[in-house]
């Protein structure tokens, strides 16, 4: 089973959310697709950590080979080359590697090169698989990162797998939902924190996923995110307090439900109306 | 020499963004006359900084009057010898006057560009 956590924003509880239910599920594989800043790391602490390079694909211009023609410059649709006295001059951070200009350079001035853009970091906790994914600073696109890390989930259908997934709700989230069998939506107390629900909300429903919701940060009083969810009747898994020990615990890089019985009550809580949930759709 | 300025629709304002103008107006300091070109480069999904240069250094322009500049556009102009200076208020006018009589100065913010600034994150 496959369980995508996501946001539509940082800092919602993502990571607090799928590391709980990855360590609460048992013999579990958490991916955090989180590439940009991954830090469910920080939280297991993996053992036995192996990492791989990620490269992605990059056109290189022998300038002795190249007459200016455009060519190339012309058929970029990304704008990612320039011909620059009669040279072209490739743009790597806005290359989409096409391979286009290759194609259409009449002198074949133009070959591929590999560039690292990240690594994938590989290592167990406990009974918990840990598979992080990590982009380079300065980076456009994490996605060959989520691309490759997923793979590994393709190969191992039958794992209980938790994903951590990007903050938002563009590429980089799709690509890491896209195999779910169930999103998590987690949302905070603020109309802003509405918004951002609103958007992910949208998102599972375009890719017919079954989803439901967990509140974060949970206050006595109004909490517009729980109104959103009655008003458009998306089911709630779970309400996490706003609790200055889960705080503590959490800024200690503790995982709660570890060393916490309420906390460890709570996500195998929401992980078993997960589970049901899968179970009803297949 | 040419020189060449992002101007706004209304033929008259100095546009913020280098790569994203809606014009372009190349004056040359000989003839003393100057013509508005549109910016292909405006609706880009990408790289509209790259592609604003190279319409400016086909356009054999020597110097760029602008109030900031993203970092791959300033790469292609820099590589072609273009020079940056940086505007002072709205003025195109004003500005080629100032630039002429050597009271602008070369622009020093480079910016890393608003790539990706509406993902939705």
């Amino acid at each position: 089973m496959k369980i995508a956590v996501l946001s539509g924003k940082g800092g919602t509880g993502k990571t607090l959310v799928s590391v709980n239910l990855a360590s609460v599920a048992g013999n579990a594989v958490y991916y955090d697709c989180d590439v940009e800043e991954p830090n469910g790391h920080l939280f297991f602490k993996p053992e036995a950590v192996t990492e791989e390079i990620i490269t992605v694909t990059t056109p290189e211009v022998n300038a002795e080979l190249c007459d200016g023609c455009r060519k190339c410059s012309d058929f970029c649709k990304f704008n990612a080359i320039a011909s620059i006295q009669d040279k072209a001059v490739v743009f790597p951070d806005v290359c989409h590697p096409c391979g286009g200009c290759m194609l259409v350079c009449p002198n074949k001035a133009i070959t591929e090169t590999q560039r690292p853009i990240g690594k994938i970091m590989r290592g167990v906790s406990g009974d918990v698989t840990i598979t992080s994914g990590m982009l380079n600073m300065g980076e456009e696109s994490g996605v060959p990162i989520i691309r490759a890390m997923l793979q590994d989930m393709k190969a191992n259908p039958n794992d209980m797998t938790l994903i951590d997934c990007p903050p938002g709700s563009a590429c980089v989230v799709m690509e890491s939902i896209i195999d779910a069998d169930y999103c998590v939506l987690v949302a905070e107390p603020t109309v802003f924190g509405v918004h951002n629900l609103a958007m992910v909300h949208e998102l599972v429903q375009i890719f017919n996923k079954p989803y439901g919701v967990v509140l974060n940060k949970c206050f006595e009083g109004e909490n517009p995110a729980e109104a959103y969810c009655l008003e458009h009747q998306v089911p709630v898994l779970g309400r996490i307090p706003f609790d200055q020990e889960l705080g503590h615990l959490n800024s200690n890089s503790e995982i709660v439900s570890r060393v916490s019985s309420k906390y460890k009550t709570l996500f195998e809580d929401v992980l078993k109306q997960v589970k049901e949930a899968v179970s009803q759709c297949q | 020499m040419i020189i060449a300025i992002p101007v706004e629709d209304n033929e008259v304002e100095i546009c913020p963004s280098f790569g994203r103008t809606p014009l372009f107006y190349f004056y040359d300091t000989e003839t003393k006359t100057g013509e508005f070109v549109e910016n292909e480069a405006m609706n880009a999904p990408g790289g509209a900084g790259i592609k604003a240069a190279q319409t400016v250094i086909d356009a054999k322009a020597e110097v760029v009057l602008v109030p900031r500049c993203g970092e791959n556009a300033a790469k292609v102009l820099e590589a072609a010898g273009v020079k940056l200076y940086e505007s002072v208020g709205l003025s195109i006018e004003d500005n080629i006057q100032a630039f002429l009589e050597q009271k602008l100065n070369i622009v020093t913010d480079i910016h890393p560009g608003f790539h990706g600034a509406n993902r939705g994150k």
